[in-house]
């Protein structure tokens, strides 16, 4: 069973309003997304392999205010939460879950794979820890460059006991390159909790092993994940080289559509939704009165209406044509493929 | 005006020249820099390049390669050197997973223009692991390009072609060719990739083959030539995609093919000319096509089980004979 972390971070308001809304926002609007695209798997329109992000959003909240658009990010296939925070549109994240060729990607990569050059997003990886050393190549690109910008290079914890892990960070830390690591550690790496997979389950430790600054972090609300983004992204813009964080969390699904998590007992995901970082972030801005009653709900109907407006798109965008099979496999237009 | 050069400057000289045309170059690779290559292909580059654009790296293969594939996504336009591609198989990952398939995946948002490159094949008393020809490997999967040359005046004009292509490149070379000379022009020249080069003209049988077993193939033909018999031979130099035109065309020609191919026989690159031949030149066929692999065993220590694993004259004479019902 995995750790709940203890309940702390701030409990007044320590944002402003903007913030606190532009977080409570995203964090629904990924929620939201996430159940219609496990109702969209039950109809049979979303198919192949597909992980929700159901009970990490504050992650990807506390991403959008910590980081800068110019900088990259490369995250793994449980990827729909990162990639709309990144700014891709939940019209062109569902049509690709639908297969269509208005999705962000044409219906090429599914559910794993989504790109977009224009919000810096490198996808989208399906390979489980093989987007760490992409993420610390994309940060020497920037080094190479003399940009000021970071890679933000997101895994789960069952990538963290991947080798390919152990030679990136060794590079990165030698080379002090500007990436920002992070584990999104919801105790699983599918069904072996991370106490079963190491003798070191605390996973930022693995990170001292290579002298980089290496910190666990509170998932489950945005602040605490803002906080300690921005604390590393300063040291990485500084030139110090890499920063790792181990961003505890917990996925209330199983690990796909396809597992229904009975390696887990109910009281544990029960503790986690007591923390649920939705409805937490709602109850801060209602208790300290940042906002209304009333313009939290104008929100909740926005992206009613948004995911609703979302799942239209993606139901009326056309399929891809089939000679779309032949294009996008080389960058030169007269390939000749053996057919 | 040519220069006979060896096979590591030819190679050197078409990395150094797209790093002085282009900044987004670099190479990056174990040994590469401060102690001049393990095979001193990239002698000198230190000095003239310094440490931002040669760099050495720990013995990482899957980590480099994995930092190139993600550099090459972000705009630059990496040079990643194996000291043998026996090593690249840790890098397999990173170059079938992910820079084969960024340009499909992303349906074309991202490219990764980046050259792997390094030796393939045996290399005298290596032994199992130190000896293989992946050529085949590599070129089964789609999105990548695979050259396979040890010729200096094609490696340094494909290569330089390799490395401002938009694709990304397995560039295969040899260990036991890098002294080896040949006439490279002191102008700049490119060669494209996908085209075969017909080394040598004849008429009564082609032998297609690439990389150092070249050098067997023309041996064999030089010797049926003793013998009245004429042999046309064709460097494949790309294998994928592979130049079909200029071995059916051979084939139309001669009615006859020998295939010399380092690789192992199962699903090698010698099947898939078996295969295209047969296709497109059915007709034309004189005798079945005859190929010539590597033993299909591990490649073992002692240098008698080396010469009884290798192709050689003996066995493309023996097996031009078959093709030409000779006894």
């Amino acid at each position: 069973m995995t750790k709940n972390p203890a309940k702390k971070g701030a409990k007044k308001a320590a944002y402003s309003k903007k913030t606190y809304l532009k977080w409570y926002e995203m964090m629904l609007r990924i929620r939201r997304f996430e159940e219609r695209t496990l109702m969209a798997y039950g109809q049979q329109k979303v198919r192949g392999f597909c992980h929700v992000y159901i009970g990490q959003e504050a992650i990807a909240a506390g991403l959008i205010t910590a980081i800068k658009p110019e900088d990259a990010i490369v995250t793994a296939y449980r990827q729909h939460g990162i990639a709309i925070s990144r700014g891709i549109s939940t019209k062109e994240a569902m049509a690709e879950l639908f297969g269509k060729s208005g999705g962000i990607v044409k219906g090429k990569g599914g559910s794993m794979h989504f790109f977009s050059k224009e919000k810096r997003f490198f996808g989208g990886n399906g390979i489980v820890g093989a987007q760490i050393p992409i993420g610390t190549g994309i940060a020497f690109a920037e080094k190479y460059r003399g940009t000021k910008n970071l890679c933000v290079t997101m895994f789960g914890d069952g990538a963290a006991r991947q080798g390919a892990l152990y030679e990136s960070f060794n590079m990165a830390m030698t080379w002090k390159l500007p990436v920002l690591y992070i584990v999104e550690n919801n105790g699983y790496a599918m069904g072996t909790s991370v106490e079963r997979t190491s003798n070191v389950s605390d996973m930022y430790k693995i990170g001292h092993a290579f002298d980089m600054p290496s910190e666990p972090v509170d998932g489950m609300n945005p602040e605490s994940v803002h906080e300690a983004l921005e604390k590393a992204a300063k040291h990485i813009r500084a030139g110090k080289g890499p920063y790792y964080l181990e961003i505890k969390t917990y996925r209330y699904k199983g690990h796909s559509v396809s597992d229904p998590a009975k390696y887990r007992t109910k009281t544990e995901l029960e503790s986690y939704k007591d923390r649920d970082p939705v409805k937490e972030t709602e109850k801060k801005i209602i208790d300290n009165k940042i906002a209304t009653k009333k313009e939290i709900d104008a929100i909740k109907a926005a992206i009613k209406l948004e995911i609703d407006e979302a799942v239209a798109f993606a139901e009326s965008s056309p399929y891809p044509d089939p000679s779309e099979l032949y294009t996008d496999n080389y960058m030169q237009k007269d390939y000749p493929f053996l057919t | 005006m040519a220069r006979e050069i060896a096979l590591r400057d030819a190679l050197r000289e078409a990395m150094s020249e797209e790093m002085r045309r282009d900044d987004s170059v670099f190479l990056m690779g174990e040994e590469v820099a401060e102690y001049n290559g393990a095979y001193k292909v990239s002698k000198g580059m230190l000095d003239e390049f310094g440490e931002r654009r040669v760099i050495d790296t720990p013995i990482a293969e899957l980590g480099f390669a994995g930092i190139g594939v993600g550099a090459a996504m972000n705009g630059l336009r990496p040079i990643i050197e194996f000291m043998t591609w026996n090593f690249a198989v840790l890098a397999f990952d990173q170059i079938v997973n992910n820079a084969a398939k960024t340009l499909s995946q992303s349906a074309g948002e991202f490219n990764c223009p980046i050259v792997f490159r390094g030796p393939s094949g045996a290399a005298g008393q290596l032994a199992q692991q130190h000896s293989q020809t992946f050529e085949s490997w590599l070129a089964n999967c789609p999105g990548l390009k695979v050259v396979s040359t040890s010729d200096p005046y094609d490696a340094k004009g494909l290569l330089k072609t390799a490395i401002r292509d938009d694709d990304p490149i397995c560039f295969m070379e040899s260990e036991i060719m890098y002294g080896y000379t040949g006439e490279v022009p002191e102008e700049e020249y490119l060669i494209p990739i996908g085209k075969a080069r017909v080394r040598r003209e004849g008429t009564d049988v082609t032998l297609v083959s690439y990389n150092k077993m070249i050098l067997v193939a023309e041996q064999a033909a030089e010797e049926l030539a003793k013998e009245g018999i004429s042999a046309e031979v064709i460097d494949l130099r790309t294998i994928r995609p592979m130049d079909h035109k200029t071995i059916v065309d051979s084939v139309k020609k001669t009615n006859r093919i020998v295939v010399i191919d380092e690789s192992w026989p199962f699903a090698g690159v010698s099947s898939e000319i078996t295969y295209v031949v047969q296709k497109q030149a059915f007709d034309y066929l004189d005798a079945p096509v005859i190929r010539v692999n590597a033993a299909d065993t591990s490649l073992p220590y002692a240098g008698t089980l080396v010469d009884a694993y290798m192709p050689n004259v003996k066995h493309v004479l023996d097996a031009v004979k078959q093709v030409m019902y000779v006894r």
